[in-house]
C-alpha cells in the first residue's frame, strides 16, 4: 500500500518537475526569439524544413477531406432540398474545425516528429554540448529558430488546408453532383463570418502551432541521449501533441462558439 | 588552471572525492585512468557544463562555477574542446563547421573568414577536404576537423576528450603529433583525458592518474614509470591482474557451481 502511494507520489513529482522544466525551457526559447528575427536566414531555412516540406501532405489531405465533406454534406442536404447550402457546410466545417485540427495533427506527425528527432539526435551526438563549449547557446541557435518557424508555419498550413478543402468540396458538389455553382459560392460568402468563423479558426491554428512546436522541441531537447531515448521522445511528441490539440480544441470551441 | 577539492556525485554514486590538479600554462597535461573513472565528467566540470558538489575549478584566475552565464560564455570562447565523437554539426560542410565559431562570435567579412578557415584546416592537413560533409569523413579526419574548429578562435586552452580512442595506428600518430605541434606553435595549454598510456605519455609533460574519484599518482611520464605504487604500475603497464582484480566480486566459484541457487 505504502509502496503504491510512494510510486504515485514519485510519478506525480516527476510529472510536475517536467512540466516546470518545459515552462522554463519555453521562457528561455522566447528570450532567444528577438535574436532569430535579426538572423533572417536561419529562420527561412527552418520555415522551409518545417513548413514547406509539410505542404504536400497538407495539400493532399486537404483536398480529400474537402471531397469527403462534399459527398457527405450533399447526401444529407439533398433530403431537405438544401443542397445549395453545401458551400456553407463545407466551408464552416473546414474553417472552424477541420482545418486547424487536422492540419495540426498532420503537422505533429510530419514536422513535430522530425523536430524532436533532429534535436534529440543532435543531443545524442554531442552537437548541442559542442555548441555550448563554443559559447553558442543551443537554445538560441538551434531551438528558437525552429520554434518560431513552427509557430509561423502552422496557421499558414491550416489556411492552405481549408482553402484546398473548399476546392475539393466544390469539385465534388458542383463538378460531380450538380450543385449550382453560383449558390455554392454566394451562400458561402453570405454565411461565413470573418470574425466569428475565420478569425476564430486562425486563433485555434496559432494556439495549436505554439503547443505542437513547443512539445516537439522540448521533447527533443529533453530526450535521453540514446537511440532508444530519441525514439521514445519522438513517439511522445506525436502522442502528446495530438492529445493536446484535441483537448485544446474542445476548450477553445467552448470559449469561442458558445455564447454563454 | 587549478582544481581544488573537487567533489561530484551522480545520484548516489560518488564520482570525484576531493580531486586536486594544477595544470601549468603552455604545457600538455594528461589525465589518465581506467574507463568509468569520470574523466569526461571532469572535462565537463572544467568547462562549466556540470556543477561540482564541492570544490572549485579556477581557469585563468576565474572560478568557473561562480561566473554568470555571460561571463562563462566569454571564458568558453577562450577554451576549445575536442569531443570524443568530434561533435561536428552534421548539416554543415567541413568549411562551415570550422567557420561556425567565427561566424557566431565575430563580424569578420566573409573573405577574412575564408582565409582563417583555410589556415586552420591547413594546420590539421585537411584544407583539401573543406567541401566535404562530416558523414564523408573517416573518424580520424572528423577529429582533425573538430580540432581545426576548436582552434578557430585562437583559444588559450584546449581540452581533449579521449582523442586517440578507436583510431588506427597512422591516425593515432598523426593526432599525437598534431596535439604536440599545435600546443607548442600556438602557445596553448592542453589537457588530454585518455587511457591510451603509450600515446599520451609520448607527448605529455605531466600526468595525473585518477582512480576511484581520487588522484592516485602524478608526475612526469619518466617519474611515473619509476613509481612504487602497484596500482599505477598495473595501469601503466596494462597488467590483467593486480590491485585491480580481474574478477568482478563474486561468491566462491565452486560453491556457486554446486549450489544451484538462482542463476
Amino acid at each position: 500500500m505504502i509502496e503504491v502511494l510512494r510510486r504515485l507520489g514519485r510519478t506525480g513529482l516527476q510529472f510536475f518537475e517536467r512540466l516546470g522544466r518545459g515552462h522554463l525551457f519555453l521562457g528561455y526559447v522566447l528570450l532567444g526569439v528577438p535574436e532569430v528575427l535579426s538572423r533572417f536566414r536561419l529562420l527561412v531555412a527552418q520555415v522551409w524544413s518545417v513548413g514547406v516540406l509539410s505542404l504536400v501532405i497538407v495539400l493532399v489531405s486537404g483536398v480529400f477531406v474537402g471531397m469527403v465533406l462534399g459527398l457527405q454534406g450533399y447526401n444529407t442536404l439533398v433530403d431537405f432540398n438544401a443542397e445549395e447550402s453545401l458551400g456553407v457546410v463545407v466551408a464552416l466545417s473546414l474553417v472552424r474545425e477541420l482545418g486547424p485540427v487536422v492540419a495540426a495533427l498532420l503537422f505533429a506527425g510530419r514536422a513535430g516528429s522530425a523536430l524532436t528527432a533532429e534535436i534529440g539526435l543532435m543531443k545524442a551526438t554531442e552537437q548541442l554540448a559542442g555548441m555550448e563549449m563554443m559559447a553558442v547557446d543551443p537554445l538560441r541557435r538551434v531551438v528558437a529558430p525552429r520554434f518560431l518557424a513552427g509557430l509561423l508555419s502552422m496557421p499558414l498550413l491550416a489556411a492552405i488546408f481549408s482553402a484546398v478543402g473548399v476546392l475539393g468540396g466544390w469539385f465534388v458538389g458542383v463538378g460531380l453532383l450538380g450543385v449550382d455553382d453560383g449558390a455554392f459560392w454566394s451562400q458561402m460568402q453570405a454565411k461565413v463570418d470573418l470574425h466569428d468563423d475565420i478569425l476564430n479558426g486562425v486563433i485555434k491554428s496559432v494556439v495549436f502551432g505554439i503547443v505542437v512546436t513547443w512539445i516537439a522541441v522540448f521533447e527533443g531537447y529533453d530526450a535521453v541521449p540514446t537511440s532508444e531515448g530519441v525514439g521514445r521522445a519522438t513517439t511522445r511528441t506525436v502522442v502528446h501533441s495530438s492529445l493536446a490539440v484535441l483537448g485544446l480544441d474542445f476548450v477553445l470551441t467552448a470559449l469561442m462558439f458558445n455564447d454563454i | 588552471m587549478t582544481v581544488r577539492g573537487l567533489c561530484f556525485a551522480h545520484g548516489e554514486r560518488k564520482i570525484f572525492d576531493g580531486v586536486d590538479l594544477r595544470i601549468a600554462r603552455g604545457k600538455v597535461t594528461a589525465i589518465m585512468g581506467p574507463s568509468g573513472t569520470g574523466k569526461t565528467t571532469l572535462l565537463r566540470l572544467i568547462g562549466g557544463q556540470l556543477r561540482p558538489t564541492a570544490g572549485t575549478v579556477t581557469v585563468d584566475g576565474q572560478d568557473v562555477h561562480q561566473l554568470s552565464r555571460e561571463k562563462l560564455f566569454q571564458l568558453r570562447k577562450r577554451m576549445g574542446m575536442l569531443f570524443q565523437s568530434g561533435a561536428l554539426l552534421t548539416d554543415l560542410s567541413v568549411f562551415d563547421n570550422v567557420a561556425f565559431p567565427l561566424r557566431e562570435h565575430t563580424d569578420l567579412p566573409e573573405s577574412m573568414i575564408r582565409h582563417l578557415v583555410l589556415m586552420k584546416l591547413e594546420a590539421v592537413g585537411l584544407r583539401g577536404a573543406h567541401g566535404l560533409m562530416p558523414r564523408e569523413l573517416s573518424g580520424g579526419m572528423g577529429r582533425r576537423v573538430a580540432l581545426a574548429r576548436a582552434i578557430a578562435l585562437d583559444p588559450m586552452m584546449i581540452l581533449y576528450d579521449e582523442p586517440f580512442t578507436g583510431q588506427d595506428p597512422i591516425t593515432m600518430g598523426v593526432l599525437v603529433q598534431l596535439i604536440r605541434k599545435l600546443n607548442d606553435s600556438l602557445k596553448l595549454t592542453s589537457v588530454i583525458v585518455s587511457h591510451d598510456v603509450k600515446e599520451t605519455s609520448a607527448i605529455a609533460d605531466y600526468i595525473y592518474v585518477l582512480s576511484g574519484g581520487k588522484v592516485v599518482g602524478e608526475g612526469s611520464p619518466e617519474a611515473l614509470g619509476r613509481t612504487s605504487s602497484p596500482w599505477v604500475r598495473q595501469f601503466l603497464q596494462g597488467l590483467p591482474d593486480g590491485p585491480v582484480p580481474f574478477h568482478y566480486p563474486a561468491p566462491d566459484f565452486l560453491g556457486d557451481l554446486l549450489g544451484g541457487g538462482s542463476p
